[in-house]
């Protein structure tokens, strides 16, 4: 195979970019660190909304970083950024729907 | 991008006109980011309606310590997730399920790793970290079996059903933990994860065989680690929200 015997010789491999890797470092540090005030927060806190809350909270700043880091999207154009996120606007709606409903059948059940 | 030869000035009317990528992504990654899109309103829509049929069962309203399983009122999950492989009879809430996030974005971490290697044409380093990101796979994919194994098989105690019988373990008709949907939702969320986490582990080696083949360097470049890195960080970010509302809250 001659494809082969090109391989070597045509393929430079670049450096390691140094920077990138931190930021892996620093976005994985935060989500250890999340995760382990998470589990804090579950034997510490009393159930509640507050309790709830924080949760929703820190999931949401953890999908952040996954998205915005490892998924890359914070470093794409707008355009793209915004038509990945809007439409999830439409699950606003949804969970205040079907929480909502929810309560309504515990009542009549 | 820089092949496009239009000479015309760069206003936002032209972008749109042809001829260049407004979007500045690759068509394949643009399909897989719409693709993710749809996939997280499934996942939304399982996550919600769980929500739902929680809030449509009456809560348990005494204090933790007291709690036991009943048909009554939906169980505390740190109570029905509390077994860690090998330490059998021995109390530890939410442990396992810990480690199985741990992993789980450990092996996106060396997945990023593995696209970064990618784009500087480092075929070594692709190989290396993609098997990586396969073993964490697998490693999770076991943790999910023994789970599952531990929720159907139920506790030593089991639970009683209204009939007064005690039942151990769970299916999708009869539960120990509590009401029967709560264990249907469980198979449902965590199975419909598993199985993407399955499907990913099974890309993610198409693309580790592609590379180790010298495939993707003939090609001249290495978005398909880039594709493929997308869809298994999907997977990590589903399991964020499933661990907070199903285990946690």
């Amino acid at each position: 195979m001659s494809a082969e015997h090109h391989e070597e010789s045509t393929v430079t491999v670049q450096p390691v970019d140094k920077a990138k890797i931190r930021l892996f470092l620093k976005v994985t540090l935060i989500l250890f660190l999340i995760t382990a005030f998470e589990f804090l927060i579950a034997f510490t806190v009393g159930p509640g909304i507050f309790k709830t809350g924080v949760f929703i909270v820190l999931t949401i700043v953890k999908a952040f970083y996954i998205v915005s880091e490892f998924m890359h999207l914070g470093h794409e154009v707008k355009v793209l950024i915004w038509s990945i996120m809007l439409p999830l606007i439409f699950l606003v709606w949804l969970i205040f729907a079907l929480i909502y409903q929810g309560g309504e059948l515990l009542m009549v059940r | 991008m820089s092949s496009t030869a239009v000479v015309a000035t760069d206003s936002d009317k032209d972008l749109w006109m042809g001829g260049k990528e407004p979007l500045k992504a690759s068509y394949g990654k643009l399909m897989m980011w719409f693709f993710l899109l749809s996939d997280a309103f499934s996942f939304s829509g399982l996550l919600i309606a769980y929500g739902m049929i929680r809030f449509s069962h009456p809560a348990f309203l005494g204090s933790p310590d007291e709690f036991v399983f009943s048909q009554e009122y939906w169980p505390i999950p740190e109570k029905v997730f509390e077994a860690v492989p090998f330490l059998h009879g021995v109390s530890l809430p939410l442990v396992f399920v810990g480690i199985m996030t741990f992993i789980l974005i450990l092996s996106s971490v060396t997945m990023v790793l593995a696209v970064e290697a990618g784009q500087r044409m480092d075929r070594k380093g692709v190989e290396k970290w993609m098997l990586w990101t396969i073993l964490g796979g697998l490693t999770f994919l076991g943790c999910q079996a023994w789970e599952w194994g531990h929720f159907i098989t139920g506790t030593d105690e089991g639970g009683r059903l209204l009939d007064g019988s005690i039942i151990f373990g769970a299916n999708l008709t009869q539960n120990q933990y509590g009401p029967p949907n709560f264990a249907a939702l469980f198979f449902f969320i965590t199975g419909f994860h598993g199985f993407h986490v399955f499907s990913g582990v099974c890309l993610n080696f198409l693309i580790f065989y592609q590379a180790t083949v010298g495939k993707l360097e003939r090609v001249g470049h290495y978005e398909m680690v880039e594709k493929v890195g997308l869809y298994w960080h999907f997977v990590d970010l589903v399991w964020v929200f499933v661990f907070t509302f199903f285990y946690l809250v």
